[in-house]
């Protein structure tokens, strides 16, 4: 019998469970990750949605920042929302873009942590026919050549492939049947 | 429709869990909490123990100290208003407020109805002590759920019993035929399709946080082995000898609730806690957690 890839879910903080039922019907073993031997036990890692910044201060907390990094050179990583901040190769904090955030550099990408809003401004959009949410969503401004636009809302490009990594601004986890075509995407090629 | 904007609510409730939400007063203290890890932070005139200090009416926070803070963080903020108070609730939407909590720490402004936060772009999160009461909150659209806990006593007691109730009669109902369904929710007071949901799901269909008299890193962890998926802090941060620690220890105790040598090393070197409060020298008016139905 084939293997089964162990998906590690970051579980600092953040939408950790919602991913469970989607890693399963995509075929992947559903393990939430907090320590250095479980985040070295997994064969790829989701990035949840949460809160950035308390993820960022949690990882140096715990010490696991070299642990993080040198896993995500070897394995596949799909970083959401949140997650995708901590991946992406510049981080604006905000709309002005005179304050960078520190993060793991995985995705020649910028990004703007809550580009559209606050919560009033979190929505519904359309992503290759299915709906998913933005949640105070960060926004994508740059992307390198390099990376792959899997889809884009309006200009925005808010699915993006860059080998065997993927960043969604968006939740796949939240409103869709199981598993998501993000999910089965991303799990079919660990 | 409908169900994305309930998505949208709840959506953001479930991007707070394992996390620490913390009272604050100015946007110093919001400072505090965001660099010590917080998930959120709730905007306040008066952290709860001043408020029952206080005594007297307790309202809204006045709209610049909420926007102040919202200013001087880029964590989620949110905001308190009266139980029924509307037009509160308004002001606090108006102001672009990410959650706002319709909270039995303020004066109730109607002692029958609370808001129908279906009326809402904003999500709502309420206090709850039992199944019933949390169902009945859920049914006029709060997107996530609390315990009332006792809130500025620094005393657990309380947010203990309404975790274990609601536990108990959620495991109740997972035992009871579908015909005894319609009973069940007649005897909660609570919608029938929301009963039906708990004996399916077997948990709330909104996430569940804990809230009222949590003071010290055990606390925190206590809350989430009992089922809790965050935890709110109020007067137990910044009424402690030093916040900045007592902010960072119950962040680091709650990212690692099940961990017994986590939870210890988090509980080291704290100083002094909040002074707490036993429940029965309480004045039965004062008591927060009757306040709402």
């Amino acid at each position: 019998m084939p293997h089964k890839p162990i998906i590690g879910v970051l579980a600092l903080q953040g939408c950790v469970d919602r991913h469970q039922p989607h890693i399963e019907a995509a075929g992947g073993v559903f393990r939430a990750v907090k320590t250095a031997a479980e985040i070295d036990g997994a064969d790829a890692y989701i990035l949840p949605g949460g809160e950035s910044t308390t993820m960022l201060k949690l990882i140096e907390t715990f010490g696991l920042w070299d642990v993080l990094a040198s896993n995500f050179a070897r394995k596949s990583v799909w970083g959401i929302c949140a997650g995708s901040i901590l991946m992406a190769d510049k981080v604006w904090v905000d709309e002005s873009k005179t304050k960078t955030q520190k993060s793991f550099g995985l995705m020649p990408v910028e990004i703007v942590r809550n580009g559209y809003g606050r919560q009033l401004d979190s929505h519904i959009g359309t992503i290759a026919g299915y709906e998913v949410s933005f949640i105070r969503a960060p926004v994508v401004t740059h992307v390198a050549d390099t990376v792959e636009i899997l889809a884009k809302e309006g200009d925005i490009p808010v699915w993006l492939k860059y080998g065997q990594h993927r960043l969604s601004s968006f939740h796949a986890e939240l409103t869709m049947d199981y598993p998501s075509p993000m999910h089965r995407d991303f799990i079919s090629q660990v | 429709m409908a169900n994305n904007v309930i998505n949208l609510k709840t959506g953001l409730a479930e991007m707070l869990k394992g996390g620490v939400i913390m009272d604050v007063v100015t946007a110093d203290q919001a400072k505090v909490a965001e660099d010590a890890g917080a998930v959120a932070v709730m905007a306040l005139e008066r952290v709860p123990s001043d408020i029952r200090a206080a005594g007297g009416v307790a309202r809204m926070s006045p709209p610049e100290l909420v926007q102040s803070i919202m200013d001087s963080v880029s964590i989620p903020v949110m905001a308190k208003c009266r139980i029924g108070h509307f037009a509160e609730a308004q002001i606090l939407e108006s102001i672009g407020v990410d959650y706002i909590d319709e909270s039995e720490v303020l004066t109730p402004a109607d002692d029958e109805y609370h808001i129908n936060k279906h009326d809402f772009k904003v999500p709502f999160v309420c206090g709850a002590k039992n199944l019933g009461e949390a169902l009945r909150r859920i049914g006029e659209g709060a997107a996530l759920m609390r315990t009332k806990g006792e809130p500025g006593t620094g005393n657990i007691v309380e947010a203990v019993r309404h975790l274990r109730a609601m536990n108990q009669a959620m495991r109740r109902i997972q035992l009871l035929d579908d015909s005894e369904l319609m009973t069940e929710a007649k005897t909660l007071g609570a919608p029938f399709e929301l009963v039906k949901m708990i004996k399916r799901d077997g948990k709330l269909p909104v996430p569940n946080f804990a809230a009222g008299g949590i003071a010290t890193p055990a606390d925190a962890a206590l809350c989430m082995q009992l089922g809790a998926e965050t935890v709110f802090v109020g007067s137990g941060i910044f009424k402690s000898e030093e916040p900045a620690k007592f902010a960072k220890a119950i962040v680091k105790a709650t990212a690692h609730f099940n961990d017994p040598k986590m939870v210890l090393e988090a509980s080291k070197g704290l100083g002094i806690a909040m002074t707490g409060i036993e429940i029965s020298k309480i004045d039965a008016p004062m008591l927060m957690a009757n306040r709402g139905w």
